[in-house]
Formats: C-alpha cells, structure tokens, sequence
C-alpha cells in the first residue's frame, strides 16, 4: 500500500502555507510592522503550521460524499452518532500526521536555527488544550455546513462561504495583529481568530489574552453544538437514502 | 425488543412520497431549473398494511421502482414515513433509539459498510467497538460467522482485492456481528454468481434456523425467494397486492398446471387441442397447459387415447409468472 505511505507525507506537506508566507513576509521585512522581528514571525508561522496540523476538518466533503453516495445509510443504522465516526477519522488522521509534523519542525529549526525556542510547560498545555478547542469549533463549523447535504446535496460548495474568511481571519496568512484595529475588533466577534491565530500566539510565546481567548473558544463551541444537533436532527428526517 | 410479541413488526397504512425535481434538458432547461426549479410529489408507498410475526422470512417482491425498497428503508428506520405507522418490536424505526438498532441490521447488496482500503478484519473490529462488543466475545463470532459463510484469510487481504461474492460474504459478517434479530436484506445476492448465491441462501436458512432471527428480504431473483421464503409481500406501483405463501401466489396467477408427455411416437397439433393449451410440441414430446378442474378428467384421456411413455404434472415456474405478472402489470 505504498499510495497511502506517499497521500499522508503528502497531508502533511500540504499544510506548509505558514512557511511560505513566512518566506513572503520576511524577505520584504514586513514582519516589523506586524510588531514581530523575524524570530518572532518564525516561531509564529511554525506555531501556526503546528495547530494546522492538528485543527484541520475535512469533514463537509467526506459527510457529502457519504450521504450522495448511501454509504451513509449503514452509519445512521448503528448505535454511533455519524458525525463521531468522522471526529474518530480526523483524530486518527492527526496521530498520523505527528511525526510528520515533528519532521518538518526539525527541519524548520536547521534551516532557521536562531528561531529555535521550547515553550513552557504551561504554555504547551495551554496552546494543546485551545488547538483542540480550535479543532472542535471548526469540526462542529463544518458540520453545520455539512448538515445541510440534508436539503442542498452540494453542500461542500457552501463550504466556501467559511473557507474565505477562515483563510484571512484566522491568522494562517498573516497575525491578525496585521490587520486594521476596526477590522480586528470585529474579527474577534467571529469563531475564525481562535482557529489558528489564538493557539499559535500561545505556543509561539506571544503575548495574548488567555481568558478572552478560551472565553471566545468556549462560547463559540457552546453556540454551536447545539445547532449542529438542531440542524442534524432536523435535516436527518429529509434524508431519502439516495443510492442506497 | 418484546418478549414473545404476538407480531414482530406492524406496518399500517403506510406511504411515502417523495418530491422530485423536474429538469428539462439543455442549456434551457438548465436556466429554468435555475430560476423556476419545479418539483413534483411521487407516492413510493401507498397505504400498504401487514404483520410479520418473530423469525419468519419474508420476500418482498416487485418490479424495479415498485417501492419495496423504500418500504424495507423505513422499516429499518432509515427514512421517516409520509404517512401511517411502522412498529418493530415495540419501537418506532425512524426514532433509531440504540436499543432498536442493536437488534438490527440492513444489508445492500450494491452497497458496502467495509472500508474499502483495509481488510474485512479491521472493519469487524470497528463494528465490534461500534456495537461494544468485547474482544473475546468479538473473535468467538468472527470465527462461527467465518465457518458458517467458508470465510478463511479473504478476511485479511483489502477488500479491494476481493471478489463480488467474497465480499459480500464478508458484508453479512459485518452486518450480523452484533446478532441482530432482525435482518433487513436488499438484493443481498444482487451481481452473485450462481454458486455464491447459494451459499448465501443456505447461510441465510442456517442463521435463520440457528438464532430465530427475522429475515426481511428483497431480490430479483426468484430463486432466493423460493429457496427461502414462505411468505411473499408482493408490491406493485406502491401497493400491497399480495401477502401470503408463495404456493397460493402460484395458483392464484395460474390456474393451470404444466402436463408434460412422452409419446411412443409423433402427433399432430391438432390433435391436442381439445386437451388444453399446447405451450411446446417437439416431435414426440409435448407440454399442454391444462385447467386445475379439469387435470385428472385430462390426464386420464391422455392415457387412454395415446401410447405415453412418460407423464409429469407441475405447476408452471414461479418465476416465469411473476415476471408475466409484473409485465402485464396486475394480478390476473
């Protein structure tokens, strides 16, 4: 099964956009006026790449997949909630990807050997805990979106309508202390700055606002758990079993 | 599920509709799907009422589209009803409570729950996990379902790398790994060559006989209903227009039995008319279609008036009524 050893060193290269926007940030000095030197840009856009490893969601394009296909039929005859087959598929996805992760941040430390640092106990814990908190708000995002294959079959195309701003406000181009202070007000009343920005501010050691942060966490998952399983439930009765 | 219930599964009055959106081709029609989109209601199931009592086996019969599948889909809970009432054993399929669906299980002869990629083993264990099974009573089953289906190292390789009828051998062992007591099985044999559907029919019968599980079974082919099924729910256009055993079914479509004779030598045609119905005549042999009422009177003049070397009565094939029945349409 060589394909597969080949796909999963090929998930984890492919969440290298922290590095090239570190490399586009660095050489045109810009990092400066994001108030970061380039060891501090380093360690975030590392941090960053980290808690993407370990808070990405695929789930909308399996789930949409299942349910157009009926292989979601035998999955909703089972005593599991669906959606927790996919939150054990993402888990086991993560694991797999760890010593990838780990590869590519030793590599990272030779290539940039000042930007080496070890975070503190403390923060490490800080920054697990908030990227599985990170990971649960964009798991439980998506599925919101995914629950609506019950009404548009082509649910993943909605997806975008998260992708977009998830990709500029969620830290993973640029730290969001970049942006405007109007538009980072209001960004911090959306789920996106907790998704990656939060967590690698913690890991990399910069400053920031734990409790606002994990308030910001907390809510999130609390306002949307509950819409998941309102959605589901309400969606799962349209379900017609197509090709199945 | 109850115990001793008097009947397993009530079905009352029950249908489906389902909407459909109505799409006319090209470039135009695209645009005014886009705009306009249309849609119309087509009634699956209509009103269709019956009981099935623990441990029987049941066949759904129906031409494609008929709506036996949809009916076996909300049995098992997998869509909600339009209208009317389903009951398995005391609950409400489409509520999918934990206890009902450890007592079942649906199996899709042209669709798989195994992982495509891995081996039927892994797949076994994620479902032994699912249904919280323990290891040792997990591998105890394994190996009674293995002997009972002749599954040996296929459960090792990928199951890509499998057959049609191995995998779907490997399919019932997944689907029954938990010991359900009701099986929901839609074309299990679909794509099978004819050695693999039949040990899957005789697999079938055994776990039947063995756990006294309920068996609710749609197919094509005719031989997996006459090898297992007693009772028929025959479904046409959404309807119930027969429920009852398979013999009767084959009298009440064919009032005639098949009288097929050896002749010491060659007869004219015409010679047979006044019998019954000529179906075949080569040179000594001949087939003639004769009334039930009439059968003894019959064979008793063929007797006596030709010089029969051999005479055989049966009834015309299951099968070859059935599939006359569902082309005409209705029940004669």
């Amino acid at each position: 099964m060589l394909e597969y050893r080949i796909e999963i060193a090929l998930w984890a290269l492919s969440g290298v956009l922290p590095f090239i926007m570190f490399s586009l940030w660095s050489q045109n000095d810009v990092g400066n006026s994001f108030g970061l030197n380039d060891i501090g840009l380093a360690r975030y856009f590392l941090s960053a790449f980290l808690v993407r490893q370990f808070s990405v969601v695929w789930v909308v394009f399996s789930f949409e997949e299942d349910s157009l296909s009926g292989r979601l039929s035998p999955y909703l005859l089972q005593p599991l909630h669906p959606l927790l087959r996919y939150v054990a598929a993402h888990l086991a996805e993560q694991a797999t990807r760890l010593p990838f992760a780990i590869a590519i941040a030793i590599l990272f430390f030779v290539l940039n050997p000042s930007s080496f640092w070890i975070p503190s106990i403390s923060r490490f814990l800080l920054a697990y805990v908030s990227t599985h908190l990170a990971f649960s708000i964009a798991f439980l995002l998506q599925s919101l979106v995914a629950s609506l294959c019950f009404w548009t079959e082509k649910s993943s195309a909605l997806e975008r309508l998260i992708f977009v701003p998830y990709l500029f406000l969620s830290g993973l181009l640029v730290p969001l202390s970049a942006f405007p202070e109007k538009v980072l007000f209001l960004a911090n009343f959306t789920p996106f700055p907790y998704l990656i920005n939060f967590p690698a501010k913690i890991l990399s050691g910069m400053p920031v606002d734990l409790l606002n942060g994990f308030f910001f966490q907390i809510l999130w998952i609390a306002i949307l758990l509950p819409s998941v399983n309102i959605l589901w439930k309400l969606g799962v009765r349209r379900y017609t079993a197509m090709g199945a | 599920m109850q115990d001793n219930p008097r009947e397993l599964i009530r079905v009352d009055q029950l249908s489906k509709i389902y909407r459909v959106a109505d799409k006319q081709p090209g470039f135009k029609g695209t645009l005014s799907h886009f705009f306009n989109r249309r849609t119309y209601k087509v009634p699956a199931v209509k009103d269709v009422s019956f009981n099935i009592f623990p441990g029987e086996i049941v066949g759904f019969l129906g031409a494609n589209g008929a709506g036996k599948t949809t009916l076996l889909k909300m049995m098992c809970g997998l869509i909600h009803p339009s209208k009317g009432l389903v009951n398995v054993g005391g609950f409400l399929p489409q509520r999918r409570q934990t206890a009902f669906l450890k007592e079942i299980t649906l199996v899709m002869g042209q669709k798989q729950q195994l992982i495509w990629d891995l081996p039927p083993m892994d797949s076994l264990y994620v479902n032994a996990a699912v249904y919280g099974l323990s290891d040792e009573i997990t591998k105890k089953r394994i190996n009674e379902l293995a002997d009972m289906l002749e599954l040996g190292e296929e459960l090792t390789r990928p199951v890509r790398k499998l057959s049609l009828g191995q995998r779907m051998k490997s399919e019932l062992l997944a689907a029954l790994l938990h010991h359900p007591s009701v099986l929901f099985l839609d074309e299990p044999t679909l794509g099978l060559d004819v050695n693999a559907q039949a040990r899957v029919r005789s697999f079938l019968s055994e776990y039947n006989k063995q756990t006294g599980a309920t068996i609710l079974l749609t197919s094509h082919y005719m031989a997996d209903i006459i090898a297992l099924c007693p009772r028929v729910i025959c479904i046409h256009n959404g309807s119930l227009f027969y429920d009852g055993d398979l013999d009767s079914l084959a009298n009440s479509l064919s009032p005639s039995r098949e009288v097929r004779v050896e002749l010491k030598k060659a007869y004219f045609p015409e010679q047979f008319v006044s019998y019954g119905e000529i179906q075949e005549l080569n040179d000594r042999f001949v087939c003639l279609l004769v009334s039930r009422s009439k059968l003894t009177e019959v064979v008793g003049k063929i007797l006596s008036d030709f010089e029969v070397i051999d005479l055989e009565i049966s009834d015309p094939p299951i099968d070859k009524l059935i599939g006359e029945l569902f082309l005409k349409g209705e029940i004669s």
